[in-house]
């Protein structure tokens, strides 16, 4: 019998995401559909950045993880358009992100608080962050860096 | 020219453009002024590489014949690509760098946004996905031009230099041949001179803004989206092939 699709989304949500493993990709916001075509999963993925090298890892954890499953016949599609941004992480997701340092996207485009103390008093260091989707600030009152998950 | 073969060769245009570019401010890689730009580099090289595969590898199905993006990358001569010659220009500072960096992202932006609406589904996917990315470089490469240019002497005087040396290679971008006629004719992507009453006015407002004086040369290089280089991208893909050309189809 075939899982049902709610039950394959379930198995999706267990699959960290390969550079912030806090969040799984449900979260990121990276899985656009599941659905069976005949007896073929298909899961159509959209890449967070086109260049991002978590992409291929991110398509092979989603393979292995169904595999595991027993989903023996299964298609990943490549999904550009509508683009991925950062509405799409989950609100699960925000938290995990603040709980584990990083600042989630704000709509204003930098940070709402420190992840580590909550102040407000913040400075961009820089636009860019150890991986494509993140930059880096600073808390002006713990004086800590912390990682900013950029709006885009 | 068929709608095919100008397709091809608009295609190769838009992902060489990237892959030097990329290529080119990958060479900051652990030499930027501070960290922080280094690694702000090293990511707009990643964009822009990911960017390449998205449009080399559609060039590489609408040819037809096999070839994927790697191959494009790694197996053309430099007669074949099809990049401006702006993008192969030596580095030079930082400074000039960021100066050459702006030029195209202002251009990249007036050009993706037409591209939104192009009659092609693939390319306005495309279109769709490098936008987002490239408003954000132009955000920063924007910044740090009027960061720069309206910072000290000398970072103006580099700036204004810097400048006056890149000018004479912008009007490639603005030069339209057959491929660009046929295209236009079918809406898939507009004709060259259309964008730069739009890119005259983004950089004119970022230029001034940085207290920088636009070059009064009509000068316009030209030969890069054509196939004539300069003795430069030779260097560069000498680096850039040379493993697939010492050990040919090696894979990672």
């Amino acid at each position: 019998m075939k899982p049902s699709i709610d039950q394959i989304w379930e198995w999706l949500d267990a699959v960290p995401d390969p550079e912030i493993p806090v969040i799984s990709l449900v979260d990121l916001g990276v899985i656009r559909d599941v659905f069976w075509e005949t007896d073929v999963l298909v899961v159509k993925v959209t890449p967070t950045y086109s260049g991002c090298p978590a992409t291929s890892i991110i398509n092979l954890d989603i393979e292995t993880a169904l595999k595991a499953q027993g989903i023996e016949k299964l298609e990943l599609r490549r999904q550009l358009s509508p683009a991925w941004n950062t509405e799409w992480l989950s609100d699960k997701g925000c938290i995990k992100l603040e709980e584990y340092g990083i600042a989630p996207p704000q709509t204003a485009g930098g940070p709402a608080k420190c992840p580590r103390c909550g102040g407000t008093d913040l400075f961009r260091i820089s636009q860019f962050g150890s991986t494509p989707c993140k930059a880096q600030w600073r808390c002006q009152s713990c004086l800590e860096p912390f990682d900013y998950f950029k709006c885009i | 020219m068929t709608r095919d073969e100008a397709l091809f060769q608009f295609l190769l245009r838009l992902g060489d453009n990237t892959l030097v570019l990329s290529h080119r401010i990958s060479e900051w890689c652990g030499h930027a002024p501070v960290l922080e730009e280094d690694i702000a580099l090293a990511n707009t090289a990643l964009d822009l590489i990911g960017q390449t595969q998205l449009w080399l590898g559609f060039a590489g199905e609408v040819e037809g014949e096999g070839r994927t993006a790697d191959n494009l990358a790694y197996l053309r001569d430099v007669w074949d690509f099809r990049n401006l010659l702006m993008l192969e220009r030596p580095n030079g500072d930082f400074g000039k760098t960021m100066m050459r960096q702006f030029l195209f992202d202002a251009w990249q932006s007036v050009l993706l946004s037409k591209l939104l609406s192009s009659s092609d589904t693939q390319i306005a996917e495309i279109a769709e996905k490098a936008s987002k990315e490239v408003a954000y470089q132009l955000e920063r490469s924007a910044g740090t031009v009027v960061g720069l240019g309206d910072g000290t002497v000398e970072s103006h005087n580099r700036m204004q230099e810097a400048l006056d040396d890149l000018w004479p290679y912008t009007g490639e971008m603005f030069l339209g041949d057959e491929a660009d006629e046929v295209l236009a004719q079918d809406g898939i992507a507009p004709d060259a001179a259309s964008l730069k009453p739009d890119w005259d006015e983004l950089v004119g407002g970022v230029l001034k803004s940085a207290t920088l004086q636009i070059p009064s040369t009509k000068f316009a290089h030209k030969g890069g989206k054509t196939g004539t280089h300069t003795e430069h991208l030779g260097f560069i893909l000498a680096d850039m092939q040379f493993l697939q050309r010492a050990y040919p189809a090696a894979s990672w």
